[in-house]
């Protein structure tokens, strides 16, 4: 093997190495640690001027108590259920959201469409936790929208949204929204129209044709945007935190807690590596949607 | 004009029978967009069983036309009766019409199978028949092992015919085919082209096909329709398209010919003399109705009907001098390019019937071109 492929090859694993499997060790030990009123917060540190035996002590003062202590406490199962649940349920109204929205965006004629990517994207350009803020902004007793509905009389009271489980479903689809419409129109974009044509040619109706044709073959772009949505919903903090009351328990906030407020830095890390344990079974499953992808297209 | 030739004349030729009643009528149709016209003023039948033609260069209109047969586009003016009866407010999922797509459009997420199904399931036929249609038509396009395999799974010829399969299945009155060989490479476009035919008179199918290939239209059609700018130039069956064009423009659009301007020097006795460079004598034709002395004509003659020699012919009604240019041998036949006195050219074809040792005409030659009186055609416009 040339120098040129070795180092072609070695640059994702240095990559990975340096900014995935070294920050991850360092976290795993430290999950494996007990908390101590020290600097840093926890204990067996390792001191590599103590040598072998120093070494032997070290790996014999690590232990798997914090995880024990995780599947004992019913806060932290909870938090992990209700992550599951809330992350389940804002990625299906994202998709209710964003799949019109991505159809209409495919539909729309052909100079329009980079104008509509761009209102898509253009959120970006502002700062995620500035958009977060702003929608307490909307949602509070004397927020926008409350005011906007007093003024046509469809409510008497303000409605309670702000502090609650739906604030956090609406951050979740509003800041989520264009990772699931960019997937979706990626697929309904390159959806050859005659297929349709064929489809009503052969006797579908229009709502037919959608269902038989268009819909199956944007499952794809569906997969990708789910996937998207779903593992940042999983571990999401600010909105929660943000937009969410004391009743909405998340396993990010959890974790921030743990970690900020109690100064539990092993308990905190171990909180983060199930949290990634979970993950892994999402992430494993995009991947294999997307290899199947390009496999197709080829 | 009748060109003597009862003998290839075919049976089938339901346009010239006036009992007969046209599956398809065109009534006046014009399709505008926007400003631009894309059909202007047809007005044409088609019949039962015909494999009917649509042929022109790209933008003429042919495909607007199929178009407006399937249901995709509507007519702006004018109306299309399908078996006598106003199609316009049909829309496409209710017509007895198919429709094979120039991209063939097969469903990717479907196998081959259910790709000839999606139709038959749509349509009122009852469940337990569809699965015997579906292998009637595999069988038909002989694709019986491939049923379980994706489109993308299958050569391109393959694609077509699942392709055919698929716009077959619900046995339509009328089926059309958009430029349906057009993604094929010569030689396999060349047999699919007997089996369309072959498919056409099993199934006793109209067909309506779209092509910008003269030669897959001749071969395949009943009649074919010369298209220009959204208008028929002409309507005629292959044989008569090629030897009795109505234009220059159909004359020039199908196969080769040598076009050659003059003026009409005289007319007597169902003959024309066309005089058409100086110092040449008069080309002797077969005179069309309504000709008359002193009107510029065109005179158009194929290149295989215009014979070449070393000597000078004594029984031909036209005979001309010249030197050869220019051979292109294609194998099977050669095409001599000859230049004339004043540098006009004039092609002439030969079949190779000796070996290309054996020819004794080379370049700058001087030979002598023939043909006979009949041999052309004499076009007013």
């Amino acid at each position: 093997m040339n120098l040129r492929r070795l180092l072609l090859i070695l640059t994702p694993y240095a990559w990975l190495l340096l900014f995935f499997l070294i920050p991850f060790v360092i976290v795993m030990k430290i999950a494996l640690s007990d908390y101590a009123i020290s600097i840093p917060p926890y204990t067996p540190t390792f001191d590599i001027s103590a040598g072998w035996d120093g070494l032997k002590e070290f790996l014999s003062g690590l232990d798997v108590e914090n995880f024990t202590f995780l599947a004992t406490d019913a806060l932290y199962v909870t938090a992990y259920l209700s992550s599951l649940k809330i992350a389940l349920i804002s990625t299906v109204l994202t998709l209710l959201v964003a799949y019109p929205i991505a159809y209409g965006m495919a539909q729309a004629s052909e100079e329009w469409r980079p104008t509509l990517m761009m209102l898509v994207i253009l959120p970006f350009w502002t700062s995620f936790l500035i958009r977060v803020y702003s929608w307490i902004g909307i949602l509070s007793n004397e927020g926008f929208l409350n005011q906007f509905l007093l003024w046509t009389g469809i409510i008497n009271e303000p409605l309670a949204i702000m502090n609650t489980q739906n604030a956090v479903y609406i951050g979740i689809v509003y800041s989520y929204l264009p990772f699931m419409i960019l997937p979706i129109y990626a697929a309904l974009e390159k959806l050859d129209g005659s297929l349709i044509e064929a489809a009503e040619d052969l006797g579908c109706s229009k709502a037919s044709a959608f269902w038989l044709v268009t819909f199956p073959l944007s499952i794809p772009g569906v997969i990708a945007g789910c996937f998207l949505v779903f593992i940042p919903a999983l571990g999401e903090f600010v909105i929660p935190s943000l937009l969410g009351g004391s009743d909405t328990l998340m396993i990010g906030k959890v974790l921030y807690e743990e970690f900020f407020s109690n100064r539990d830095w092993p308990v905190a890390s171990a909180v983060a590596v199930v949290l990634l344990l979970i993950l892994i079974v999402p992430i494993v499953l995009f991947q294999r949607n997307e290899q199947k992808q390009r496999e197709a297209n080829q | 004009m009748q060109m003597a030739q009862p003998g290839t004349r075919p049976v089938f030729a339901p346009w010239s029978d006036p009992a007969e009643k046209p599956l398809i009528q065109f009534r006046n149709v014009t399709k505008k967009f926007g400003d631009f016209v894309a059909i202007d003023n047809i007005t044409v039948d088609i019949f039962r069983r015909e494999f009917f033609a649509l042929l022109g260069p790209s933008g003429c209109g042919k495909t607007t036309l199929m178009r407006m047969l399937a249901g995709f586009e509507a007519p702006t003016s004018g109306t299309i009766l399908l078996d006598g009866v106003d199609i316009a407010p049909v829309p496409p999922n209710k017509r007895p019409v198919n429709m094979m797509f120039q991209s063939y459009a097969l469903f990717p997420h479907l196998s081959v199978w259910d790709n000839i199904a999606f139709g038959l399931r749509r349509s009122d036929m009852p469940k337990e028949q569809i699965p015997a249609r579906v292998e009637e038509m595999l069988r038909l396009v002989r694709l019986e092992k491939f049923a379980k395999r994706r489109p993308h799974q299958i050569s391109g010829g393959q694609r077509q015919r699942v392709a055919l399969a698929r716009s077959l299945a619900k046995a339509p009155k009328l089926l059309l085919l958009d430029e349906p060989l057009g993604a094929l490479d010569k030689k396999l476009r060349q047999d699919t082209q007997f089996e369309l035919m072959d498919i056409q008179e099993k199934t006793g199918t109209t067909f309506v096909i779209v092509t910008h290939d003269q030669e897959e239209a001749m071969t395949v059609a009943s009649r074919v329709a010369v298209m220009d700018h959204g208008k028929m130039i002409q309507i005629d069956t292959p044989d008569r398209i090629y030897e009795t064009p109505n234009s220059v423009y159909v004359a020039d659009f199908i196969g080769d010919v040598n076009i050659i301007e003059g003026t009409v020097a005289d007319v007597a006795g169902g003959k024309v003399s066309i005089s058409w460079a100086e110092g040449q004598p008069a080309l002797i034709g077969t005179a069309p109705e309504g000709i008359a002395k002193g009107a510029r004509v065109h005179y158009a003659i194929r290149p295989e009907k215009v014979a070449i020699a070393t000597q000078p012919p004594s029984d031909r009604a036209n005979v001309i001098e010249g030197t050869v240019h220019d051979i292109a041998y294609l194998g099977n036949i050669s095409t001599y390019k000859v230049e004339l006195p004043g540098g006009r050219m004039m092609k002439a074809q030969v079949a190779n019937d000796r070996r290309i040792a054996r020819r004794d005409i080379t370049w700058d030659d001087k030979v002598w071109l023939s043909f006979t009186d009949t041999a052309g055609i004499v076009l007013l416009k």
